[in-house]
């Protein structure tokens, strides 16, 4: 985990070095300014006159000086650092996921990922850098200040030796017993928060039913309860602060105590009143770090489960690479050896086959999705899909594209395995219009041009045409150039489902797939998107995922599916003659019509 | 998967185009006079106690000046012996003190504890409260997640206010104040040095400050931008996948993160100079302090202070003592000087916080002018109605009338009628115009229309989610504006299409719909919603638990939930909004039965988005542009050829 952070510096490594560089120069500064205004005050005490007075004067105001460049120096970079780093984390963070499979993009859910790139990066960076800062500055600031106590006040400094264990035991016990509370309590507070978010969407039922007592006395309750855990966690970390000032104060008692007697008994020669003052200063710059340190502590624990999480989205591996590349030696279909070239870069032809396919989501799953499943397809047939939720349609379409390697058996695209296939190129041949489409902000052209960035306008309109969708887009005065809002949340459904399918006309593709595309299309306007597949596209394998089977009808072939196989194909007259599920089917939608004949 | 801040979206809690966030006048006040309302002597104890611990945290200066003046006195050729008395009288006397500073400061930090916490329970639940008396226009108008952010983000800044700003900055006054004090005691010239500094100090803060404030908000932007990048790009990753089109989103997604890049750099440089610059010009008032106070030693200048006029001393030459006690002080003095600096950023977004919240609160509750209740009733034999007190099975309006004084009993049937109803959601756009129709009791009513063409205004019109611009409508001859809201509700079931589930087992969602139902009146109402097959076979039957809006289920068996909450609240009236997305026709099926045995014996509105539920219906309602523009039965339409008979042979998209 951390070393996959450390790899997110790169190019801010310098900046990353100069920062704790300029900030032992700042600490080491701090540290001896208060053992110079110690020989000042003793000089003063001693009767010196105004020009040694001075020119200590002079030294130390160059040293604040030089302090202060130093700090902001420091600052400077630190500032730059954190953000480039933070930069190439989201930055790697966005590629990994644009690696992801399908299968890898299943396993986490948009929002927690959305969560990762901003607010656990947000945090990581912020202890990226307390670390190059502040973790460097306080125990460089605790070290020097004890260095120069021991100097300075000799066995006096002893107290510290006393002091630091103390506070330093206590600060890392009260840390470390508040930090499960913390979490508790957070995940307590995330509850209550989503509570109040279920009631915000569902506040329609909950004013429907009349249920707003119920749910004032439900978050009550809820709240009450995150009250006194927090309660309970922030009493224990009142200790924290008594616990400061008893140090500060044992040694603000102690030093001025042995001091006096050191100083009194030794006539002055061992040390002087001004080393009292510097002393107590340097006390107070030991306790200040200590404090720091423990914040440190509890903040670098806290981001940790940040980077947890970033490292987990780093660390997965995506499931579905291109073939090395080298020469594969295969048979072809006269069972003659050929040698071929991976990754294939182009595919021959819009034949479909699939042989003994059988495929689940998840290697421990004990199901199948898909079973046993057989099927040859020939380029420019259409090739229509029935069967009921979970009877696996989307899985089947989806091993064609290679979105998902199958389990067991093998699917060929244009004769050649889909797995040594480039999958860039595979999936440009193989276009498919997903179930769950999306369309994206920005203008009805710019959505377009995803399936193709070089298309004319031409070729634009020629792709709405045939999908249906020109008269509608011309319908509004800004034509093409209209701005689809984010999800497509200013069309309608069937206009999206039009729209989508141009878009995958535009790649040009030798298979294209719709995976019930046009559900919220009207009867009339599918069947002309069908007749212009006909007429227009006869070289295009077609694959067509629907709930009516008027849109399947007329295909060469269909396939019934259920529970994960391929229990009938054939075209229409013969499923209407032999199976029931279709005869099932088709009854059940077309009832209706002949009721009023 | 837990967050560890929750729901903390980076990008909100900003003003709407993120201008700085600047908090309405009597923001502050409002919060102290609700703190003082809630814990009122808790709270002042606990600033007495914070004021005596910031007092003895100044005190150690005053004893090492009396420890360095004994020991000066000292010096030369005393013994230990002699001077150990004096010392440890100081002592003793700075140990009792500094003991009572640790133990007041311990106990303020445990009540702050208390009342923080107790204070944000009550602000919760303040604006919980509130929010529930909202109309559901306030819903409609404001996103989830801007609601929500007063939850987590503006109630995150409140505890900020509360637990360190306000202690904080009471804190450095009482400090301040008591250091000036001890500082015109002991010397006036010196006094004038730190001041010196701390005008340096707020020049500081006040360009440096500026600077990290703006671009503090560029930084939000950026994120807030960033967000709305990701969140899209995430949900359509599989799109981006499909397309090939990772590299073309990467370039996309490094533009908006180089902006943000620049932004957080600028940010946090300035955070991150303004520490060292207020540290070292401490450090500087130091230095100075020493040389001047060293200059006023050699050259003898007269000191004013006011132990000077209560001595006798005034203008004596300055002690030694004095200039190494003010150096403790300077550092004192310039440390809360920074504290204040610091906590000024937070106490601006923490009352622009509290000022969302305030926003929240004083928002217009749902208006109820109504009158005419529900109530439980019972038959006279002459066969009238009376109302009882217990639970009798009819229902009845209590309808008093103010002109005489007298109180009338109707039945409740379920007989709505609308009259001319236009309705516009904002002023000039009418989104229903002269919108007539009757249901009586048991009629099933269809509307069918395009999107947008107003079928789900209407319902929400029945139920008063909106008030009717003109026109009338009636429930069982009543007008509704009569009625008291949560008894018309109660009156009228809702399912709407997006169904929204609880946090909670299968039963208590169920039971939502009357909360003093039994487990068998539960189950009989799921058994009638064609739920109970589906129920049974889960893991834990009628136990399992739900969670974010039921995402273990399918569309489908989430409508057959809410068919089954409906039904258990047996209402009279029914509002049926059927589901768009695709469910597979057995499931549709099953939903369509459980609709069915619902709707039977109840006066029912549907929502229709396919034509197949619609033919049984006894009106049906084609709407067009907030126009009703055709209506009748099914045949009577399909014999029209108008609209609907398009619309039914597929000519039109209905969605």
């Amino acid at each position: 985990m951390i070393k996959k952070m450390i790899s997110c510096i790169r190019e801010n490594r310098l900046h990353t070095i100069l920062t704790p560089l300029f900030m032992v120069g700042e600490v080491g500064l701090e540290c001896t300014l208060p053992m110079i205004t110690a020989k000042l005050i003793n000089a003063l005490e001693d009767g010196a006159d105004m020009s040694l007075i001075l020119q200590y004067g002079g030294i130390l105001i160059l040293m604040a000086m030089c302090s202060m460049s130093c700090g902001i120096l420091s600052g400077w970079f630190a500032a730059s650092a954190a953000a480039g780093f933070s930069k190439n984390l989201r930055h790697d963070l966005f590629a990994k996921v644009q690696s992801f499979s399908f299968a890898n993009i299943d396993k986490f859910s948009t929002a927690s990922l959305v969560t990762r790139l901003t607010t656990d990066v947000t945090n990581v960076q912020m202890a990226f850098m307390m670390i190059i800062r502040t973790a460097v500055r306080s125990p460089l600031m605790l070290i020097f200040a004890v260095i120069m106590s021991v100097n300075m006040g000799g066995s006096i400094a002893l107290v510290f030796f006393v002091v630091i264990p103390i506070l330093g035991f206590g600060l890392i016990y009260i840390a470390r017993r508040a930090m499960p509370l913390f979490k508790a309590v957070f995940k307590k507070y995330d509850k209550l928060n989503n509570s109040v978010q279920e009631n915000v969407k569902g506040m329609r039922v909950v004013k429907s039913f009349v249920r707003e007592e119920y749910e004032k006395q439900k978050f009550g309750a809820a709240s009450e309860d995150v009250r006194n855990d927090f309660t309970r966690v922030e009493k224990l970390l009142a200790i924290n602060n008594p616990l400061m000032l008893l140090s500060m104060y044992i040694c603000m008692i102690l030093i001025p105590l042995l001091s006096a007697k050191l100083i009194i008994s030794s006539g002055g020669t061992q040390m002087q009143v001004g080393d009292l003052a510097s002393l107590i200063t340097y006390a107070m710059q030991i306790l200040m770090s200590l404090m720091m340190l423990s914040m440190i502590f509890v903040m670098i624990t806290i981001s940790g489960e940040g980077a947890r999480r970033i490292a987990e989205v780093l660390d997965t591996e995506t499931s579905l690479q291109n073939p090395e590349p080298g020469v594969r030696k295969l048979k072809d279909a006269a069972g003659r050896p050929v040698e071929l070239r991976v990754p294939v870069t182009e595919v021959a032809d819009g034949s479909i086959d699939f042989e003994n396919v059988s495929f689940k989501y998840n290697q421990e799953a004990k199901a199948y999705a898909l079973a046993d499943v057989n099927l040859h397809i020939k380029p420019g047939q259409t090739v229509g899909i029935l069967g009921g939720t979970g009877s696996s349609k989307t899985t089947l379409i989806q091993l064609i594209s290679r979105l998902y390697d199958v389990t067991e058996g093998s699917v060929r695209v244009g004769k050649i395995d889909t797995r040594l296939y480039d999958m860039e190129v595979l999936r440009s041949q193989v276009a498919v219009v997903l179930q769950k489409n999306v369309l994206f902000s920005g203008t009805i052209a710019e959505n377009l041009r995803w399936g193709d960035p070089d298309a004319s306008d031409e070729e634009l309109v020629r792709a709405c045409k045939q999908a249906q969708a020109h008269e509608f887009i011309m319908a509004n005065p800004e034509g093409y150039d209209r701005y689809i809002e984010q999800g497509g949340a200013n069309v309608s459904g069937g206009q999206k489902q039009r729209l989508c399918i141009a878009r995958a006309l535009l790649k040009k593709p030798k298979i294209l797939i719709l995976d019930d595309s046009t559900s919220a299309v009207d009867t009339q306007t599918d069947a002309l998107i069908r007749k212009a597949f006909r007429e227009e596209l006869p070289d295009i394998t077609k694959l067509i995922i629907a709930q009516r089977v008027a849109s399947v009808q007329d295909a060469d072939l269909i396939l019934v599916m259920d529970n994960g196989r391929v229990v009938a194909q054939g075209t229409h007259e013969e499923l209407l003659a032999t199976n029931e599920i279709y005869q099932e089917v088709y009854y059940s939608q077309t009832k209706g019509g002949d009721d009023n004949g | 998967m837990a967050k560890p801040m929750p729901m903390r979206g980076p990008g909100r809690g900003m003003a709407p185009g993120g201008d700085m966030p600047k908090a309405r006048k009597g923001t502050l006040p409002r919060v102290v006079k609700l703190l003082m309302e809630d814990y009122k002597w808790l709270f002042l104890l606990a600033m007495l106690l914070m004021t005596l611990y910031s007092l003895g945290n100044i005190t150690p200066s005053i004893f090492i000046k009396k420890i360095s003046d004994i020991i000066l006195g000292f010096t030369k050729g005393a013994s230990w012996e002699e001077a150990r008395p004096e010392i440890l009288s100081v002592l003793v006397v700075m140990v009792v003190l500094l003991v009572s500073t640790i133990v007041c400061n311990f106990f303020y930090a445990r009540i702050m504890a208390v009342v923080t916490q107790g204070f944000l329970d009550k602000m919760r639940k303040r604006m919980f409260n509130k929010m529930q008396a909202l109309p559901i226009k306030y819903f409609d108008a404001h996103g989830h997640g801007d609601i929500m952010s007063h939850y987590t983000n503006d109630i995150d800044t409140l505890r900020q206010l509360v637990s360190q700003s306000i202690p904080r900055l009471l804190q450095s006054g009482v400090m301040l104040v008591g250091m000036l004090g001890i500082m015109l005691w002991y010397s006036m010239n010196l006094m004038l040095v730190v001041l010196v500094a701390v005008f340096g100090m707020s020049f500081a803060v006040k360009h440096i400050g500026g600077k990290s404030a703006s671009n503090f908000i560029r930084q939000q932007k950026a994120i807030g931008k960033l967000e709305g990048f990701v969140e899209e790009l995430m949900n359509g990753q599989k799109v981006v996948k499909v397309f090939c089109h990772e590299e073309a989103s990467q370039a996309d997604f490094d533009k908006v993160n180089a902006e943000l890049c620049e932004a957080a750099t600028k940010a946090t440089r300035f955070a991150n100079i303004l520490g060292p610059v207020m540290g070292n010009i401490g450090n500087m008032l130091y230095v100075l302090i020493a040389i001047v106070g060293s200059a006023f030693i050699t050259l003898k200048t007269p000191n004013a202070s006011l132990s000077g006029l209560f001595y006798g001393t005034f203008g004596t030459v300055l002690e030694l003592s004095v200039v190494i006690s003010f150096l403790n002080i300077a550092k004192q003095f310039t440390g809360q000087v920074n504290g204040i600096a610091q906590q000024f950023n937070s106490i601006v977004m923490a009352l622009a916080g509290a000022d969302r919240i305030f926003r929240l609160m004083d928002e217009e509750p749902e208006a109820d002018e109504g009158y005419v209740t529900l109530v439980n009733a019972e038959e006279l034999p002459d066969g009238s109605l009376r109302e009882a007190d217990h639970r009798t099975g009819v229902w009845a309006w209590r309808h008093p009338h103010k002109a005489d004084g007298t109180v009338t009993f109707e039945r409740l049937r379920g007989d709505v009628r609308m009259f001319d109803v236009d309705f516009s959601y904002v002023e000039g756009k009418k989104v229903l115009e002269d919108i007539t129709l009757w249901a009586e009791p048991g009629q099933k009513i269809a509307f069918v229309g395009a999107t947008g063409a107003g079928k789900t205004t209407i319902t929400n019109l029945i139920n008063r989610f909106y008030d009717i611009e003109d026109g009338k409508i009636r429930y069982d001859g009543i007008n509704i504006t009569k009625i008291r809201k949560p008894d018309l509700r109660r009156s009228l079931g809702v399912v709407l299409q997006d169904v929204n589930l609880f946090t909670g087992t299968v039963m208590d969602n169920i039971r939502y719909g009357k909360l003093d139902a039994t487990d068998e009146e539960c189950i009989r109402a799921a058994k009638l919603a064609n739920a109970h097959d589906f129920i049974s076979r889960l893991p834990q039957g009628y136990e399992t638990m739900l969670t974010s809006n039921g995402a273990n289920l399918s569309q489908g068996q989430r409508q057959l939930l809410s068919i089954a909450r409906a039904a258990v609240a047996d209402p009279p009236v029914m509002i049926l909004d059927e589901a768009t997305s695709s469910i597979d026709t057995r499931t549709e099926a099953l939903v369509q039965q459980g609709m069915d045995a619902l709707m039977h014996g109840r006066t029912v509105f549907v929502i229709a988005h396919r034509l197949s539920t619609v033919r049984n219906a006894d009106a049906i309602m084609v709407l067009d542009h907030g126009k009703i523009i055709e209506r009748g039965s099914h045949a009577d339409l399909i014999a029209q050829k108008g609209t609907y008979y398009k619309l039914y042979t597929g000519a039109f998209e209905l969605e």
